[in-house]
């Protein structure tokens, strides 16, 4: 679904990414950890269009990110082409970034109804449906600020599950909660990993990442240090580097 | 002071015991002594304004003559005044929001050319006066342009205008104003858009919105918040900024009632007529303001401020039923040591 070959990304003269190399096959949940600045954010940011890459291939679900072939040639993708692009990958974020002038059906509508321009009634009932599954049915009129962090949180998976994306990305989706808010969202991320959903996932949850993780990635100073199964990555790390990681968060 | 131990629970019977005394409220002796000097001073203007009386000219009259006002105060010119300076600020101020939502968004652009050539433009219609933009379009343009010509630049021109009889003073006080406006208006959309987190920009780029569709529907009604008092603002100084237009032969609110004590002599109360004027108009755009303002803050504020209505609402419950102060309301004062 993902494959990443040599990915290089530069702000300036600050190199950020040296060289990534990863793919994450279809249904498979690839979880990201790694010190803080060692590029997991821009890393995410790019399979998301959201950043250019500066050298390397990146191409999710068989496409070049930000490119089209054409015969031997690429051509750079024009601005709606990037926004299609984007509707097909969900994204979460740490800091939740719901709208907040909206309430929380027309968040989750926001997307289906102005992107694809898909009929209101039937987008109302699948946002009601996914708040359902988040375990929010309650809360279809509260405005954002209304409600927890854990809660908002979900509705942002809500609101970005319901472009029906085939690849979503979370960035450290349960840093900015409180200790006790952690584990619903989880549960949710849970659920979708099961139902197959591709997912990427930059997390500090080691736990969580152990248990629903098919590959865990240990990413340091802009490169893969070590990736592999879960288990044996966490436990029996084979790096310097990634023991030393793993002693300080565990 | 109220340490830890200071907040900890006291035991029950200090608390009932303590619940049962009176409670005797801060008393503030001075807020007394500057209402009654203030109450002295509203007692002399309003028996200056109302009661008091002049002799002018061998006839006792009253100091403001209240009946001239009054006999001029819907005079037809006056109204008729009164119709251009609501045109001229509405149209200024539509006009402006548009340009200033332009330039702001010019500004904020990446390309060099488009952000500067906005900053060049706020930089001159902000740095000369308004006065002089407004005599420049009423009598510079005709003079440096005789006929204005629409068509293919450089090319054939489809309509030509005499200026003379386009540039009426209505057009160059229209243009004068919203295009000066405009250079205000852009600093405060722009202020606007540059408060709201790019967080919301980026999950908007994230469902796949185009740029023109996020600027719309998430970037723009968030700014609104940080947008509309300042607009309010500018919306009431427009009102009277219009007047400026008596200058190049427009007749508005001020130039009506101007025109009318030319001929009887009657200028304080024709002024009294224009300020009455000016001040209605202040006060309906400031109670739309309060309802516009309340509009954009949902889902910034928790609970939306009460209207007057509602105020009045739940003060006259409170005065009908004064609620006695529960037990759990009355803070516990721990001893100070
Ligand atoms: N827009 C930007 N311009 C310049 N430098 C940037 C930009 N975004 C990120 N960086 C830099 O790139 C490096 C990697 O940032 P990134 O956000 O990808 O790290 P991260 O692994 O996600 O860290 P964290 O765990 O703290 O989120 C950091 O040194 C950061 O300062
Ligand atoms: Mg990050």
């Amino acid at each position: 679904m993902v494959e990443a070959i040599g990915v290089h990304k530069a702000y300036g003269r600050l190199e950020v990414l040296k060289g990534i190399d990863l793919t994450v096959q279809r249904g498979e949940v690839l979880c990201l950890i790694g010190p803080s600045g060692s590029g997991k954010s821009t890393f995410l940011r790019c399979i998301n269009h959201l950043e250019k890459i500066d050298g390397g291939a990146l191409s999710v679900d068989g496409e070049l990110v930000g490119y089209r072939q054409s015969g031997n040639r690429l051509y750079e993708l024009k601005d709606h082409e990037v926004c299609g692009k984007r509707a097909e990958i969900g994204m979460v974020f740490q800091r939740f970034n719901l709208f907040p002038h909206m309430s929380v059906l027309d968040n989750i509508t926001s997307g289906p109804l102005w992107v694809k321009k898909a009929p209101g009634g039937s987008s109302k009932d699948r946002a009601r449906q996914l708040l359902d599954r988040v375990g929010l049915a309650d809360k279809v009129d509260a405005y954002p600020n209304q409600l927890s962090g854990g809660q908002q949180q979900r509705v942002a998976i809500a609101r970005a599950l319901a472009m029906d994306p085939k690849l979503m990305l979370f960035d450290e989706p349960t840093s900015a909660l409180d200790p006790e808010l952690v584990g619903d969202v989880l549960d949710v991320m849970r659920d979708l990993a099961d139902e197959g959903m591709t997912m990427i996932i930059v997390t500090h949850e080691m736990g969580f990442a152990r248990e629903v993780g098919d590959v865990v990635v240990f990413m340091d100073g802009g490169v893969v240090v070590e990736q592999g199964d879960p288990t044996q990555v966490l436990t029996d790390p084979q790096h310097e580097r990634t023991r030393s990681f793993l002693a300080k968060v565990l | 002071m109220t340490g830890p131990a200071g907040l900890s629970k006291p035991d029950a019977g200090v608390s009932r015991d303590r619940a049962s005394m009176k409670i005797v409220p801060v008393r503030h002796p001075w807020r007394w002594v500057t209402s009654g000097v203030i109450l002295v001073l509203v007692a002399m203007l309003v028996n200056s304004l109302l009661f008091s009386h002049v002799v002018r000219g061998g006839t006792r009259e009253g100091r403001f003559q209240w009946a001239v006002v009054g006999h001029y105060l819907f005079a037809t010119p006056v109204l008729r005044g009164i119709v251009v300076t609501l045109e001229l600020t509405v149209i200024a101020m539509v006009a402006g929001v548009v340009i200033g939502i332009i330039l702001a968004v010019m500004r904020l652009s990446p390309n060099r050319l488009l952000s500067g050539s906005a900053w060049l433009y706020i930089w001159f219609f902000r740095g000369t006066p308004v006065l002089v933009q407004l005599t420049f379009w009423y009598v510079g343009i005709s003079y440096l342009y005789t006929h204005l010509t629409l068509g293919v630049p450089f090319g054939a021109a489809l309509v030509t205008l005499n200026s003379t009889t386009l540039i009426t003073s209505f057009v160059a006080g229209a243009l004068g104003l919203s295009l000066n406006e405009g250079a205000y208006m852009s600093e405060i959309v722009r202020a606007g858009i540059i408060s709201v987190d790019e967080g919301q920009t980026e999950a908007a780029a994230s469902l796949g919105m185009s740029k023109g569709l996020t600027l719309r529907k998430i970037v723009l009604p968030q700014a609104m918040r940080i947008i509309i008092p300042p607009t309010g603002n500018e919306t009431i100084s427009m009102l009277k900024t219009t007047s400026l237009v008596s200058v190049i032969s427009g007749v508005d609110l001020f130039q009506a009632t101007q025109n009318i004590s030319n001929t009887n002599y009657e200028v304080v109360p024709l002024l009294v007529v224009a300020s009455l004027w000016y001040l209605f108009f202040t006060s309906i755009l400031t109670i739309g303001q309060f309802y516009v303002e309340r509009y954009y803050a949902r889902g910034a504020a928790r609970a939306l401020p009460p209207t007057p209505f509602q105020r009045l609402k739940m003060s006259l419950h409170h005065v009908r039923a004064k609620p006695v102060p529960a037990l759990s309301e009355v803070p516990w004062v721990a001893p100070h040591d």
